[in-house]
């Protein structure tokens, strides 16, 4: 029988001692509270995959007024900033400085090509940053697509106009396709991921090193109760947390709740809960400050931010990283939260996810219960 | 001269005593090591914003030969996978909705006769945006199949776009990513080793000990610093092998450059560590101080998103980033093959850093007694 009669006698003994020492340590707790609010702050604002006003160098070596209309399209653009110029030695060394991020050349015959039926333009980008450099890609061809298309419907060409296919495009649950919608919502998990990591992992090693965890044997106190009176009180500094990310969220990145806000909640306090947990469990499992460190940092945050589908989509990455990442429980709850701010509730992804959290909460007390029992090394 | 002999004498039983500390439990040296392994091994297949699979859904209520030839030329791709094949609009939701698919196509009725009378017809491409960015790329190739299947319906004169990326002909997202990671892996747990080195001395009360031996605070700071560089440049070292065998991604540049670039990063890195670990009483005050850092110095360096998209005010921010400038540099030695000219403005506030956090240190190991 776990709750035996002083169960709850002594469980309320430790908790006051846990309360105590978290509220002790002026830093822990002011770090505790600040950080998240800091971090979404400064991630909501600085994090964006959306490229604007890029500079992007054009060379004009034709002097064709065509020429100029072909490209005129990337003037309008908020994407690109086009700067004008008729020498390519002086743009390929803004490339290689990094002034530009791209460079379109219109060759001297490009006029002349383009009377003739076929016509090309030169595209130099710098790919050591592939994300922006695909992106710019993709605006020019735009810009150039719709050019062609403007000027078949005009009947430039000879022959009747052939009719062409236009793509009508909507994004659900982000029509602008701004990227703050998804990456806020995903900070929210690397917040709790981040915070259930620093804040346990050293609660156990701690008492190890010091030798009051063998002072603490004695008692009748058994390992089950350590373990809660260690989690209960960090639970509810997240639970604080939680509060100001989800605020951030809502009111200042202006990211639409379209889930019910009572699942959201129950979501992220579970997995608040997972990732305390495994903080104790990996304090419990290394008995050693520096180690326990180097495990939290190992085994939650890199794998949340890498492996967990927060920037990287998991619809690219190879099986067996899949495998991998779906072991993570980071990873179901990054999904689910994002569904939950952007999608809306989605009953099956919801009991499937949260069971998978429940079942990981579970098993890391266990874990950490385990760590705990009476035995000297 | 014999007076220098002394210094480095002392220097080097400090070395060796933090050594020994840091790397005589077995667990201890796997921990420092193996994790840059494993890591630079998951990451550089997991971190990939390169379309490999995009499932599809068709809702084609034309069923004519031009659409019949727009979908074949999207199989075609080997990218984009049909998933399914639609009843109705009913089905789009779901399909969706359950991340089933990334995008839906749907085809109107009168597709076909429209494009016989030469007159445009709609095409609708409805996208999944819980990632914008998967979804803006996914839309960007969309996009580019019509164009040409347009063109080459139309016949028209054509302006075909021939592109040439410097440095990394395919565009492929590994080349920009790996590199980055050389710097930012290795910075993680050198900042960590690096914080906990005195605070753990300062736990145990033997830092007391150390501060009446007869070593100089500067000597007791440079004794400190060089074994937590050693980590964090042994972990770099580890990550470009495999980056440039296992994942052969050429490097271009000199790696006497390349190191020298570490060698100040780390040392940054390094300083800002000693800096904290100055400053707090405990392990678990060292530990938290790092973390709290951690997650800036990481997100706000460019290895996720780009430097160039964020606000002005965040930009000016990222100039006391190691990492910021520790990443572009390798990045451009190893791609481009920069030289030292191409990258000296990286090292400048590197060395800024390291110039302002290492005295701090030694000023804050004497000054900081509690």
């Amino acid at each position: 029988m776990i709750i035996d009669h002083g169960f709850w006698r002594r469980l309320r003994a430790l908790l006051r001692k846990e309360v105590r020492q978290m509220l002790r340590e002026r830093s822990n707790l002011a770090v505790g509270l600040l950080l998240p609010a800091v971090l979404i702050l400064l991630f909501g604002y600085g994090l964006s995959f959306d490229v604007k006003d890029a500079p992007v160098a054009v060379v004009l070596e034709d002097s064709a007024p065509t020429a100029r209309d072909v490209l005129a399209g990337l003037q309008g653009s908020r994407y690109l900033s086009p700067s004008w110029t008729t020498d390519m030695a002086s743009a390929e060394r803004q490339l290689r400085a990094g002034e530009v991020v791209a460079i379109v050349r219109v060759p001297p015959d490009f006029s002349r090509q383009l009377a003739a039926g076929q016509a090309r333009l030169q595209l130099v980008l710098n790919g050591v940053d592939s994300n922006t450099a695909s992106v710019v890609e993709g605006y020019v061809s735009g810009a150039i697509a719709s050019w062609a298309a403007h000027r078949a419907d005009r009947g430039g060409q000879a022959g009747a106009a052939a009719g062409s296919v236009q793509i009508v495009q909507r994004i659900w649950f982000n029509e602008a396709a701004n990227s703050t919608w998804f990456l806020v919502p995903g900070l929210i998990a690397l917040v709790m991921t981040l915070i259930g990591a620093f804040l346990t992992s050293l609660l156990i090693a701690r008492e190890w090193e010091r030798g009051t965890l063998e002072a603490l044997f004695v008692t009748p106190v058994r390992p089950l109760e350590l373990v809660l009176s260690k989690l209960a009180p960090y639970v509810v500094l997240g639970a604080i947390d939680l509060a100001l990310c989800l605020l951030a969220a809502r009111y200042l990145f202006e990211v639409p709740m379209r889930g019910s806000l009572a699942v959201i909640v129950l979501a992220s306090l579970l997995y608040l809960t997972v990732s305390l947990a495994l903080g104790l469990f990996i304090s419990g499992a290394t008995r050693n400050q520096f180690e326990a460190s180097q495990m939290a940092l190992l085994t939650s945050f890199l794998p949340a931010m890498m492996l967990s589908g927060f920037v990287f989509d998991l619809r690219n990455v190879p099986v067996a990283i899949q495998a991998i990442s779906q072991v993570l429980p980071a990873t179901h709850y990054m999904g689910l939260i994002k569904t939950l701010f952007l999608a809306g509730d989605n009953w099956p992804m919801i009991v499937r996810d949260c069971s998978i959290l429940a079942l990981y909460a579970l098993a890391l007390v266990a874990g950490a219960r385990w760590t705990l029992r009476k035995r000297l090394p | 001269m014999s007076a220098l002999i002394a210094v480095v004498v002392r220097i080097a039983f400090l070395v060796r005593k933090e050594l020994l500390a840091l790397l005589k439990e077995p667990s201890s040296r796997v921990i420092l090591f193996a994790p840059a392994l494993v890591q630079s091994l998951l990451f550089g297949y997991g971190a990939t914003y390169d379309l490999k699979h995009v499932p599809y859904a068709v809702l084609d209520q034309s069923r004519g030969a031009a659409s019949t030839e727009l979908l074949a030329r999207l199989d075609g791709t080997g990218v984009f996978k049909r998933e399914s094949t639609l009843g109705n609009a009913q089905q789009i939701a779901p399909a969706i909705d359950g991340g089933r698919v990334l995008l839906v196509l749907s085809i109107p009725a009168d597709f076909e006769s429209l494009l016989a009378a030469g007159q445009p017809a709609p095409l609708q491409m409805i996208l999944d945006g819980r990632n914008s960015s998967t979804a803006g790329a996914a839309a960007a190739d969309v996009g580019a199949i019509v164009a040409a299947f347009n063109q080459e319906r139309s016949g028209a004169a054509a302006v075909s776009i021939e592109r040439r990326a410097w440095f990394n002909p395919n565009l492929e997202s590994r080349w920009n990513l790996m590199p980055a990671l050389i710097a930012a892996l290795s910075m993680m747990q050198t900042l960590l080793v690096a914080a906990l080195s005195v605070a753990r001395e300062r736990e145990q009360g033997t830092f007391d000990q150390l501060l009446v031996t007869p070593l100089t605070p500067i000597e007791i700071l440079i004794g400190k610093a060089l074994p937590s560089m050693l980590v964090g440049l042994l972990q770099s070292t580890i990550i470009l092998l495999i980056i440039r065998f296992w994942f052969q991604i050429p490097m271009n540049g000199s790696p006497w450059l390349l190191y020298l670039g570490l060698f100040s990063f780390t040392a940054a890195a390094v300083g800002i560590g000693l800096s904290i670990s100055a400053l707090s009483v405990n392990m678990q005050q060292a530990m938290l101080y790092t973390f709290l850092l951690i997650m800036p110095l990481m997100l706000l360096s460019g290895l996720l998103t780009p430097v160039r998209n964020m606000p002005e005010v965040l930009q000016i921010a990222t100039y006391v980033n190691p990492l910021r400038f520790g990443m572009d540099l390798v990045r451009r030695v190893y791609l481009e093959g920069a030289g030292l000219r191409d990258v000296a403005i990286d090292f400048v506030p590197m060395l800024v850093l390291t110039a302002i956090t290492l005295p701090l240190a030694a000023w804050l190991f004497r000054n900081r007694l509690t």
